[in-house]
């Protein structure tokens, strides 16, 4: 028994596989459901947005082009490193939702098997979503479904773990990389998630997290020329039809999400792989 | 040049029934619209065919009433078996006056009847006894058990496939239950008023289907509607930015098939006779009024000469003229303000460099034509290589290796058609697995299928036609 003080951690963002400061040096506090201090996490800038679209898409044709097998065997390794801390997820997503121990490590485990169930998706998604076409004429014709390319995804505010999770997840499962901006208030389980991501064999910028304000970074995802499609999730419903305005201008994709933060404990089904996918159709003729 | 010069062989226009005047289409009937009549004109001759009544503000909520009406109380309760014997027999009286249909099309659009009799009418056909078997399937769509419609659609399409975008729109929207007001092109509406009456005569329930003509305001206010629950569009880029825009902060749902710059890729291995027909296939199919046209003819370096050769002799024998001559190949620009543009982008290729050529073909004193052009030395910075030009016009580019064509085909912002050329399947298979467009032609061009996915990346759009992916822009899924 001593008074050991603890050391106090300074929270920084992640993009391109390592931990920027904020460019704009800004930090907000961060409390814990009943309003105790806990931290000062970077508070992200346009900039911050901007440089992770960049490494995004930089990083896009390597994760794409990877074969199914391995982005599967590398999103496992996630699931395997989130196990290994499993602990201190269940310590911050306690201190952040305000749970007791035995919901908030239920919350963790419901997130590490989320995350193993789209693990083991990237090399079925293409067998279940693609066709051999029976086209009328002397024709191969077959759609194989494609990675639309940089997701912008703000999570969803309330759920800190598993409803990020269950949002970023599925971008990645389809060869997509995403810049995500975490829950404003619960942001400590997101930064902890990119300390998982960055020791599980994702390679740099295939997911870029940034700790900051949805109503502020939003606009900037979807307006820019290099994000593909935009989950708005973690948008107010007023910021969500000024997001979708700014997103016309690319003729972006825009998941179409509900009004309020759905129960993510529920079983998931595809919608959200099918949304980044898009089908590819070939055709061949046929004949010696 | 040909020994021989071809004797006229025109299809009769009486067999299109032309009308002096059309109404729209609304609850099962044909009634007087509330808007300003338009007259719709042959684009071959600048005659005007006949007077069409289009839709009011009041009439678009009539509209959407009726269709409303009809989901909720016969089309959507009605079991999915039913609904496909409606979509059977609509399928079946295409067929049954598919001549009449073609001559008409062609009348209106200006396109070949060797295309509308050829291509444009067993596809709508297709298209209609596809979506019938989806009707009582879906639940094997792959969309989890018993998907439900999503309501009322709206849906606005196009000139340049009058009838067939039709299809495109109706079938999928009916065999999944939804009901549907539809406004056909300005320049371009009698078709689909015709098909109202294959509506009629399929005995098809009052307000499934209803049909507005009018012009941009028409589809604005459809658009806008608070009682419609989707939008589907096909047509240019810039209005499909402002249809999201409009679209934005409302439960409705969207998809969108806009324009596209496709690169038609031919490697130095490829069977050059076979390219130049899928070229020539490419861009000169109904005037290069195509969406998914190959516009950009990329070429690598070691065979452009010998295949811009061969090309520019197999443009020079195309006919150009009279879209009613069965010998015809490249019929009418759809109207004057299209034959603007096409000229204007044209003139901007020469005015930036590039070398145009243009076939030494006759062309008629009357009408909106635009003889077939090709522009060699194209940059890619040029307008003529990166902006649709909706015409018969195509530029050459060249590449040196296959990293370079990929990335070269690549560079707009469109996605959503291309083509490769190449005797060997692993360049082919690594060709189309890299180039990022919807639909991938290889050895071929301009196919098109009820049961192939049909639809564009980036702002081409999003949303696929065709196939199960098809099912799913209407379905709540």
């Amino acid at each position: 028994m001593s008074d050991r003080v603890t050391v106090a951690k300074t929270y920084k963002l992640f993009i391109g596989g390592k931990f920027p400061r904020s460019e704009s040096g800004r930090v907000y506090p961060v409390n814990d459901s009943k309003g105790r201090f806990l931290a000062n996490a970077a508070h992200a800038s346009r900039k911050d947005v901007r440089d992770a679209v960049v490494t995004a898409r930089k990083a896009f044709g390597e994760w794409s082009g990877a074969t199914a097998y391995n982005r599967g065997q590398v999103l496992y390794r996630v699931a395997e490193v989130l196990e290994g801390r499993r602990d201190q997820f269940a310590a911050e997503v306690g201190a952040a939702e305000g749970l007791s121990g035995r919901k908030a490590e239920s919350v963790v485990d419901a997130a590490i098997d989320r995350w193993v169930w789209y693990a083991g998706w990237t090399d079925k998604v293409a067998s279940v979503l693609g066709a051999a076409n029976p086209v009328a004429g002397p024709y191969f014709s077959f759609t194989v479904p494609e990675p639309t390319g940089v997701v912008g995804i703000l999570a969803p505010q309330k759920s800190s773990l598993l409803g990020l999770v269950s949002v970023l997840a599925p971008a990645l499962a389809t060869g997509c990389t995403a810049v995500v901006v975490s829950s404003a208030e619960r942001p400590l389980p997101a930064i902890t998630l990119s300390e998982v991501l960055a020791t599980s064999d994702l390679p740099g910028g295939v997911a870029n997290i940034l700790t900051g304000r949805a109503a502020e970074l939003g606009p900037w995802l979807a307006s820019h020329g290099d994000v593909n499609a935009l989950d708005p999730t973690g948008a107010d419903v007023a910021t969500r039809a000024e997001l979708a305005r700014e997103a016309a201008g690319t003729v972006k994709r825009v998941l179409a999400v509900p009004a309020e933060e759905p129960d993510w404990t529920q079983r998931p089904d595809i919608a959200r792989l099918r949304r980044y996918l898009e089908a590819k159709t070939v055709w061949h003729p046929m004949g010696v | 040049m040909p020994a021989f010069e071809y004797a006229p062989a025109p299809e009769s226009r009486e067999l299109a029934n032309l009308k002096p005047s059309y109404r729209p289409f609304i609850d099962g009937e044909f009634t007087d619209g509330g808007g300003e009549p338009l007259k719709t004109v042959n684009p071959a001759t600048e005659e005007v065919l006949a007077e069409v009544g289009t839709a009011s503000e009041a009439d678009v909520d009539t509209a959407v009433k009726a269709a409303r009406n009809a989901f909720e109380k016969t089309w959507g309760p009605m079991p999915g078996s039913e609904r496909a014997k409606y979509l059977f027999r609509i399928a079946r009286l295409v067929q049954e006056r598919s001549r009449e249909l073609a001559v008409l099309e062609t009348l209106d659009n200006g396109k070949p009847i060797r295309e509308s009799r050829d291509s444009d009418l067993p596809l709508v056909a297709a298209h209609f006894f596809y979506h019938a078997g989806w009707a009582d399937k879906l639940d094997y769509a792959g969309f989890g058990p018993d998907p439900k419609p999503l309501g009322v659609a709206g849906q606005i399409i196009p000139w340049n496939f009058p009838l067939l975008m039709l299809a495109w729109k109706i079938a999928p929207a009916l065999a999944t239950g939804n009901t549907v007001v539809l406004k056909p092109a300005e320049t371009t509406p009698l078709t689909a008023l015709v098909f109202g009456e294959i509506c009629q005569q399929a005995g098809l329930p009052p307000g499934v289907v209803n049909i507005l003509p009018g012009a941009g305001d028409v589809g604005a206010r459809l658009v806008g509607h608070p009682g419609v629950d989707k939008i589907a569009f096909t047509g240019s880029t810039e209005v499909g930015k402002l249809i999201q825009r409009q679209v934005a902060g409302t439960p409705k749902r969207l998809t969108l098939e806009l324009g596209g710059k496709a690169a038609n890729v031919v490697f130095d291995d490829a069977p050059l006779d076979q390219a130049v027909e899928g070229i020539v296939n490419g861009i000169f199919f109904n005037q290069g009024h195509v969406c998914c046209a190959g516009s950009r003819l990329l070429a690598q370096e070691s065979v452009v000469d010998e295949l811009l050769d061969k090309l520019r002799y197999r443009i020079s024998t195309l006919r150009l003229g009279d879209p009613l001559d069965k010998n015809t190949d490249i019929g009418a620009i759809n109207s004057a303000e299209q034959l603007t543009k096409i000229r204007e982008l044209a003139d901007s290729g020469e005015a930036e460099g590039a070398q145009r050529w243009t076939s030494p073909c006759p062309v008629p004193d009357r009408g909106f034509f635009f003889a077939p052009t090709v522009f060699s030395g194209v940059h890619q910075s040029m307008r003529i290589a990166r902006e649709e030009i909706f015409g018969p016009v195509l530029s050459v580019l060249t590449f040196r290796t296959p990293d370079e064509a990929v990335a070269k085909a690549n560079n707009t912002p469109y996605g959503l058609s291309a083509g490769i050329w190449s005797e060997k399947g692993s360049r082919i298979l690594w060709t189309a697995n890299r180039l990022r467009a919807g639909v991938v032609w290889a050895n071929t061009f301009n196919r098109f299928d009820p049961a192939a996915p049909f639809g564009g990346y980036q702002e081409s759009g999003f949303g696929r036609e065709g196939g199960r992916t098809g099912l799913e822009g209407y379905l709540d899924v």
